[in-house]
């Protein structure tokens, strides 16, 4: 590995703190504007034009709050939590690309050969604070996974049982949902041949996007994601409506917003990696390559990949007020009897179209077929997340005597909760 | 007495089909949804800068009207008082000055405590002479309880206010004076 330009590198690292934490503020206000137009109502817009300060204000009002501990908590773990959290969000995003970027060079016949083309690739520019990290993405996956030890501890530390029950959910989700998120890369990584982000881009630039060859791990990444995010249909872990906001219940002022940073940070993460990885990074279908001045170009190819990134971070706000909270065991049902063994034989499928060097639009075809074939599995079996487990139904007999009765008559029935028996108009 | 078997009705709930099942039709049909909402017309008034359409009904706070010689036009007869579920009405009735024609008695004060008001119009309602009427202001406000005891004059000048502003036109439709301070036509 190169070494590179520390100064370079410390103006990156600043810069993009600087804009990453402006962009999650105003994620925050994208998140209440868009969530009163989807229900008809117009949002924040006190605090300056159209409420374009309001992240101003919600920032100094963090600042500005008492920040109590509750005297039966952990003091240590209280406090370790929001730093774990916001933390490890922000690390993640240091292998991140977010910019124009160059592969590492491939390994050179001899050692002076090795020294020019490492010394050209240190002295390129790189639109990411850790260029050439060859793990990358298992990188990326690790601090994913270290973040809930933020919630966890913040909900245990906290002595609260709302907020150890979000604990206790937030942990069960993810490490249900990590086991897709992380078969669903495989087949990236098996066909661009490396865990580094720089060349899954590379790769997707000469051969074309990974969503066309992989739409179903698409998918499952994104639900995955989703899930591993807190976001809603998988937010279980604060569910206000449930658990009095889960693992935040104890945390106010500054904690709070360090949670929030944490986890509007994690969201740009994610979605800066549903871009790299399926949607071709700063690629969109040569168009990137409209300028030969390496500066328009970069530009470019940063707003390119910014364009992608705010896309989707849009579609976590609708996806949000389109799709309700699952239940819990729906969503286990979902991640244990659906996205695994779909991603285990999307896995397989891109082993074999790799080893024996099919063509590579046979796995687009495979990917597709999956999907359809899980639709009618659950259509002939009852077995998907929509069919809630099986309920005996009580029914009165005539008599007075009360017998265990399935409803229908015509087999099977399954229902999501409790007998409806409606009296006749 | 137990439900007759009879007057049960069972449900089917609809069965999933194959589209269904797949799910992502109908996530894309709800996004549809809640993205067309995001362009639809919002429901909000921005109240302070824009204020709301009321009907002509509306009962907000009380006026007291005035005849044409701008004398009150209340005769201190109590049925508003009396009619009141909140109680909330306070007359002192005193002997109509000598000049005034064909009254006997007018309200020397006259207090509606607006905090007890439930709004009602019952008062509206039991007035014989048309001479209190609720009118379409909503946004009383005041510093104190006290403030909020809304006398004569103050409810005298609520009638100027919003006869003046044209929202609310006097509603009589009786007599001069109305069919109490007429003599009855036999």
């Amino acid at each position: 590995m190169p070494s590179f330009d520390w100064i370079t590198t410390l103006i990156i690292i600043f810069g993009l703190i600087a804009i990453v934490m402006s962009t999650v503020g105003y994620a925050t206000l994208a998140e209440r504007k868009v969530s009163a137009w989807i229900q008809d109502r117009v949002g924040p817009n006190r605090v300056g034009p159209f409420g374009l300060l309001q992240p101003l204000a919600d920032g100094g009002k963090f600042f500005l709050k008492e920040a109590p501990i509750p005297k039966t908590a952990d003091k240590i773990f209280y406090q370790l939590a929001p730093i774990v959290s916001m933390g490890t969000a922000l690390m993640a995003l240091a292998v991140v690309p977010w910019g124009p970027t160059v592969p590492a060079p491939a390994p050179a016949a001899n050692v002076a050969e090795f020294e020019t083309v490492q010394k050209k690739y240190a002295e390129t520019f790189h639109g990411t604070i850790a260029p050439g990290l060859d793990i990358g993405i298992v990188y990326v996956f690790a601090l994913g996974s270290l973040a809930v030890y933020g919630v966890i501890l913040g909900g245990w530390s906290s002595n609260n049982k709302y907020s150890l029950l979000g604990a206790l959910r937030a942990s069960a989700q993810i490490i249900s949902y990590e086991i897709p998120l992380g078969m669903s890369i495989v087949g990236v990584v098996l066909f661009a041949g490396s865990l580094n982000l720089e060349t899954i881009i590379a790769w997707q630039q000469q051969h074309g996007w990974f969503l066309f060859f992989q739409p179903l791990a698409f998918l499952l990444f994104m639900v995955s994601v989703y899930a591993e995010c807190n976001r809603l249909p998988f937010d279980l872990p604060e569910a206000e409506q449930e658990l009095v906001g889960g693992y935040l219940t104890e945390y106010g002022s500054l904690k709070f917003g360090m949670f929030m940073l944490g986890e509007y940070t994690h969201m740009i993460t994610t979605c800066f990696l549903m871009s790299i990885l399926f949607f071709g990074g700063w690629t969109l279908f040569g168009l990137e390559n409209m300028f030969d001045d390496p500066i328009a170009a970069g530009i470019l190819k940063t707003a390119i990949l910014a364009g992608k990134m705010f896309f989707f971070l849009g579609m976590y706000i609708v996806v949000r007020w389109t799709i309700p909270r699952f239940r819990f065991d729906q969503l286990m049902a979902l991640a244990w009897k659906v996205m695994i063994p779909l991603s285990l034989l999307h896995m397989v499928a891109a082993v074999i179209v790799r080893q024996f060097e099919l063509p590579i639009w046979v796995l687009s075809l495979v990917s597709v077929s999956l999907f359809l074939l899980a639709g009618a599995v659950s259509v002939t079996t009852n077995a998907g997340p929509n069919n809630a487990p099986r309920k005996r139904v009580k029914r009165l007999e005539s008599g007075g005597t009360v017998s265990t009765f399935s409803p229908g008559g015509e087999g099977r029935r399954w229902r999501s909760g409790g007998v409806r028996g409606i009296l006749k108009g | 007495m137990a439900m007759a078997e009879t007057d049960v009705k069972w449900v089917k709930e609809p069965k999933l089909g194959f589209f269904e099942q797949l799910y992502l039709p109908l996530v894309f049909d709800g996004l549809k949804t809640t993205v067309t909402h995001i362009f639809s017309k919002k429901s909000t008034e921005s109240y302070p800068e824009q204020e709301p359409t009321l009907p002509p009904n509306y009962r907000g706070v009380h006026r007291l009207n005035r005849d044409e010689e701008g004398r009150v036009k209340c005769v201190a007869c109590y049925m508003c008082a009396t009619a009141c579920p909140a109680h909330c009405i306070d007359i002192v009735a005193a002997p109509a000055p000598a000049n005034w024609e064909g009254r006997e008695k007018y309200p020397e004060t006259f207090a509606i405590d607006e905090l007890r008001c439930i709004y009602c119009g019952m008062c509206e309602e039991a007035c014989p002479v048309d001479a209190i009427e609720l009118t379409t202001l909503y946004d009383l406000t005041g510093l104190s309880r006290e403030q909020m005891i809304f006398d004569k004059e103050k409810l005298l000048s609520v009638f100027d206010i919003t006869t003046k502003a044209g929202t609310d036109p006097v509603r009589t439709r009786s007599g001069n004076l109305g069919p109490a301070s007429e003599a009855p036509k036999l």
